[in-house]
């Protein structure tokens, strides 16, 4: 089991002809992932390692019963991308792209609101299901198959944590990758209750940052209704008030979203709270018990 | 990015919202011409800077002497504020605002931003105007209004009432009911248009003539947003930002500075925050966040090199990637010929991870450059930490 997405998952490819889609489709392709369809407006007949590009993503779905979408759009045409994926029915949007306006998602996440589909990012490194499907830009060969779910804010910093796993043998389920904006498709809490009730997954690596209440709000859903056990890091500890670090989102503003606050409500919650990054895979060993 | 008091100020009045006559001066001539021409019983001469604070500083002035006008500008021009958001350097003072002065009534707080849990556009109200609205939410919470608005439909007339009545501006003064609520409109349409981060008027001020002013005036703006809006690129101003962060920006890399005295570079925003904490547990303080980005190349190596270096407070580099799509034999190539390049004075300890990174290792062991190579995250930090001597 997993949760997401899994080798039946079928994935089209917004944005497939520019050098980052078709490279990352390449190599999601090459991973095993089902990648069935591209799409770029006017480019339609072409193709890009044997994956067939159609203009619009109705078509798309038409023509391979494609269920997925990963967005590579321009940060400038990404709304539109988006809400094109989902007028044509995709269940599941994941969204690469960096630096798409605040507004523009405001308007976006508004649209999605009540509908039956799920967005995942933007601004973040995607979501792998270990041997089955990897639906983004991480790199597929650190993760091996395991027990642990990971849910992060972060790219690089996930891709640490899973080396971690991976190497101490622990190895993953699925790696969503939530991205560090601060309007955003999903969130901690919408994974955490897949997590829990994954039947493979054994216990949960969460990686959050400076900024917003994402965080706070996840403990409150722990405390209450998840009993596998969750561990944590928070990055930013050293983060100056008023500085954006990086990530759109990483911002402590108004004396709110410190990374002591986070893992003060993290810890009340019964979640372990890793202080150093480079012990987040043993903290998780030790928790499991092995 | 942030933008001067008087350019929200010439938003705000582009955009219907009321504000003092008043004009961006740069020398004492001009405000004297100026104070001439605006000719108002009390005249405000402010400094423009990127920073609050500034009446406390001293960085505002009111005379009611026209001939004044130019010595005040005289004063305050040149000056260096130490404000508590400017940090000890303070800021030179090279722009004043010179504007009417007004008659207070009544002193209000309002402002909009996105509410990031809900995702919608919200406004903040409050009637403890002048102070900061932080204060006010953790002492008397009760006097902070929020009113979200459906990014869907816009702003509606209802919105502004629930803000109107719950400030309870009927009692207050009736006649600004109506103008309170155009004006929260307008700021509405200002924030999505421009779009802003923040805009906020502290205070609002019902004056004594029965009309709103926003006495004071911020916005910011959402740097993703900038490629839309070439007027708003051209309020930046450099003087109010860090040289180093300019040239960061301009080799699209991502840098702030920080007071430490470790520098570091890493792939990717997370886990170089994640870096400059495990440096403060290895027992120092980071110089510096500086994320490479996830495709690091060799020459956004060199470039970081060379920011880092500049920095007269850093005594030790640490560069941390882990290697996924970019792979760690070319950053390996990237940090060799950098480091050539820019003559290496300080020690430098490399973590290489991920895609190929064993190669990378050789390959910088076997240059010849004086530099500590590590695999673990935990053992680099301490590595450098040990090489330059822990914090005071």
């Amino acid at each position: 089991m997993s949760i997401l997405v899994n080798k039946n998952t079928r994935v089209v490819v917004q944005g497939i002809t520019g050098k980052e889609g078709s490279f990352h489709a390449t190599q999601c392709k090459a991973y095993g992932t089902k990648v069935v369809a591209g799409v770029t407006p006017g480019k339609a007949g072409q193709e890009v390692e044997g994956i067939p590009v159609f203009n619009t993503v109705v078509e798309a779905v038409k023509k391979t019963g494609c269920d997925t979408s990963l967005i590579f759009v321009p940060p400038a045409f990404c709304a539109d991308a988006i809400l094109e994926a989902a007028d044509a029915g995709i269940k599941l949007i994941i969204c690469i792209t960096e630096g798409i306006p605040v507004n523009d998602m405001v308007k976006v996440k508004r649209a999605l609101r009540g509908r039956d589909v799920r967005l995942i990012g933007p601004n973040c490194p995607g979501v792998i299901t270990v041997d089955e499907a990897k639906i983004g830009i991480m790199p597929g060969f650190i993760h091996k198959r395991g027990v642990v779910g990971v849910v992060s804010r972060s790219g690089t910093l996930t891709y640490e944590a899973v080396h971690q796993l991976s190497t101490l043998g622990l190895g993953e389920t699925t790696c969503v990758g939530i991205g560090g904006d601060p309007v955003n498709g999903t969130g901690f809490v919408d994974v955490l209750p897949l997590f829990e009730k994954d039947p493979e997954t054994q216990a949960i690596v969460m990686i959050g940052e400076i900024g917003g209440d994402a965080e706070e709000k996840a403990a409150e859903f722990i405390k209450q209704h998840v009993k596998k056990p969750v561990i944590s890091f928070i990055a930013g500890i050293t983060a100056p008030p008023g500085r954006r670090m990086g990530h759109a989102g990483a911002i402590i503003s108004g004396g709110k979203g410190t990374a002591a606050e986070k893992m003060r409500a993290l810890e009340s919650a019964g979640v372990t709270v890793v202080k150093n990054p480079a012990e987040i895979g043993l903290a998780v060993k030790k928790a499991l018990g092995r | 990015m942030n933008v001067h008091e008087f350019q929200a100020k010439s938003l705000f009045a582009q955009f219907g919202v009321p504000v003092p006559r008043g004009k961006e001066i740069t020398s004492p001539e001009a405000a004297a011409a100026w104070a001439n021409e605006l000719d108002t019983p009390v005249f405000v001469v402010k400094a423009q800077i990127h920073a609050g604070g500034r009446g406390k500083a001293g960085g505002v002035k009111l005379t009611k002497d026209k001939g004044a006008v130019s010595g005040l500008a005289k004063e305050l021009l040149g000056k260096t504020l130490v404000t508590h958001q400017t940090g000890p350097k303070g800021r030179v003072v090279r722009r004043l605002l010179v504007e009417e002065g007004a008659n207070i009534a009544k002193e209000l707080y309002l402002s909009i931003l996105v509410d990031r849990d809900s995702g919608y556009p919200t406004f903040i109200a409050s009637t403890e105007g002048g102070m900061e609205i932080e204060e006010v939410a953790a002492h008397t919470p009760e006097k902070i209004i929020k009113e979200a608005i459906d990014p869907a439909v816009g702003f509606q007339g209802h919105n502004g009432r629930n803000v109107a009545f719950a400030l309870g501006l009927p009692q207050i003064e009736p006649a600004v009911l109506n103008p309170f609520v155009k004006l929260m409109e307008n700021l509405y349409r200002l924030f999505m248009e421009k779009n802003a981060a923040l805009v906020e008027i502290n205070p609002l001020i019902i004056t004594k003539e029965k009309t709103l002013i926003a006495l004071d005036g911020k916005v910011s703006f959402d740097d993703n947003g900038l490629f839309k809006h070439s007027d708003v690129q051209q309020m930046r101003d450099l003087n109010e930002e860090e040289p180093l962060e300019i040239e960061a920006t301009a080799n699209n890399l991502n840098y702030v500075k920080l007071d430490g005295n470790i520098g570091c570079m890493v792939n990717g925003a997370g886990l170089a925050m994640a870096t400059m904490d495990v440096i403060k547990l290895a027992g120092s303080e980071p110089a510096n966040f500086l994320d490479v980005g996830g495709g690091a190349t060799k020459e956004t190596v060199a470039a970081g090199f060379r920011i880092l270096l500049k920095d007269p407070n850093v005594k030790g580099i640490f560069i941390n990637i882990f290697g996924g799509i970019v792979r760690c034999e070319r950053i390996a190539h990237g940090v060799i010929e950098a480091a050539k390049e820019v003559r290496m004075t300080v020690p430098l300890v490399v973590r290489l991870q991920g895609t190929n990174a064993e190669e990378g290792r050789k390959l910088l062991a076997e240059s010849g450059l004086k530099l500590d190579v590590a695999d673990d995250l935990w053992e680099a930090a301490q590595k450098i930490v040990q090489l330059t001597g822990k914090a005071a």
